[in-house]
């Protein structure tokens, strides 16, 4: 028995073969159900063209307000970092690091291991810390919390619409763009092809 | 081949989900990518009770304090979580209220409710209902970032009204508490290992999948 034909399901432990002849584009537990493998035709190329444009957007993302306030001709404007020094000033340093840790380290990391794992691999290259780096992007995918951001700014949004003019600033559209491209790269992912285009079992 | 990867004398690695024969002595590393292999996570249960009982232990004042201060000209306000939904909802916006609501007073509760069941069933060794318990963590592990939403709006908030000379906004201490709550149960929910609901099951026929 090949030990490359081997899975074992991660949420129940059940040992399965699978089939070299007829693999599903999608496969499940026989027991529990949870997702084994999800196969993505161009996996690799989609994802790293969907990181370029990520990084763009959190770039953007990061620069300009989020929302605008004017109030008696006085205007004042939200970026993230600005919430974050914000937070800070008023004592609040661990909701500050945290704020700034889910909304933009952990997003960024995330597309930082993602550039560093993929674009060697398109030219066949195994990039260093190949393992380590994987690892550091399972955990930015679990702590990013870019889409959750998004409905944070837009419930502020409508708090604010009743207290002063209000406007949404370029980096709200740029987050919600980049929190829909987040989710194309995570649907497009491949971790089981990039293992195997690694080290080919 | 019936049964857990375990049972056969073999390991499957979490980063690189290689399966691997498990080595006689302990402390194994997985052979393709390099990372830690264990059949289970090393004390799963009493690590997910301790975030657990930190998590619950600071739900209280996170629901009770007040998480927002404002300050005008028109006096002062303080709101907790539920006021500010009550606020959206009373404005109207009953939509919003349930998001909120929604987000920072269920998902926290249901997660902690949730994980509590799924210890004790492991605990107690249920042999039974394996399938919705697999659900049950499914859903506790996909709910839990959506808690993080009031705080995304305490931040943006007291950043926007703090320079105005007609307002002030300051974020309160309940606001310290909540995202304490958050990561915890983000934590409780990492530590817990779902292969131990499975284990009390010898034979993999018997539980069919129901997903």
């Amino acid at each position: 028995m090949n030990r490359a034909e081997l899975l074992a399901c991660p949420e129940c432990d059940l040992l399965q073969s699978d089939s070299t002849v007829s693999r599903p584009r999608k496969a499940l537990c026989a027991r529990c159900g949870a997702t084994l493998y999800q196969r993505h035709p161009h996996g690799l190329e989609r994802t790293v063209a969907l990181t370029a444009a990520a990084l763009v957007l959190f770039a953007i993302a990061n620069s300009f307000p989020i929302l605008s306030l004017e109030l008696q001709g006085e205007r004042t404007d939200a970026t993230l970092a600005g919430a974050v020094v914000a937070l800070w000033s008023q004592n609040m340093q661990l909701v500050a690091a945290l704020v700034a840790f889910t909304a933009i380290l952990m997003p960024l990391a995330e597309l930082a291991a993602l550039a560093w794992l993929l674009v060697p691999l398109r030219f066949g290259l195994r990039a260093p810390q190949f393992g380590a780096v994987f690892q550091a992007l399972q955990f930015a995918q679990r702590w990013g919390m870019v889409e959750v951001f998004v409905l944070g700014a837009l419930v502020s949004l409508v708090k604010l619409g009743h207290l002063a003019n209000v406007e949404p600033g370029i980096a709200l559209w740029s987050f919600a763009a980049l929190m829909l491209v987040m989710a194309a790269i995570e649907a497009n992912f491949d971790p089981r092809d990039l293992w195997q285009r690694v080290a080919p079992l | 081949m019936n049964g857990s990867a375990a049972s056969l004398g073999m390991l499957s690695c979490h980063t690189c989900s290689l399966v691997s024969r498990a080595p006689a002595a302990e402390g194994a590393f997985c052979p393709r990518c390099g990372s830690a292999v264990h059949a289970r996570k090393p004390g799963s249960i009493g690590r997910t009770w301790a975030f657990l009982i930190a998590a619950m232990a600071l739900y209280v004042p996170a629901n009770t304090m007040p998480i927002m201060l404002t300050s005008s000209l028109f006096g002062s306000q303080d709101d907790t979580i539920m006021s500010g939904v009550l606020f959206l909802w009373e404005d109207g916006s009953w939509y919003l209220a349930l998001i909120v609501f929604v987000a920072s007073i269920l998902v926290p509760l249901a997660k902690i409710i949730g994980l509590i069941v799924l210890l004790l069933s492991v605990q107690l060794g249920w042999g039974a209902r394996q399938a919705e318990r697999a659900r049950l963590y499914r859903l506790v592990e996909s709910i839990g970032r959506w808690s993080m939403l009031d705080i995304f709006v305490v931040a943006l908030l007291v950043t926007v009204v703090q320079l105005t000379a007609l307002a002030s906004v300051r974020a309160g201490p309940a606001a310290l508490a909540f995202g304490a709550v958050v990561v915890l149960t983000m934590c409780a929910a990492t530590s817990f290992d779902p292969r131990l609901i499975w284990d009390p099951v010898k034979d993999p026929r018997e539980q069919p999948a129901t997903a």
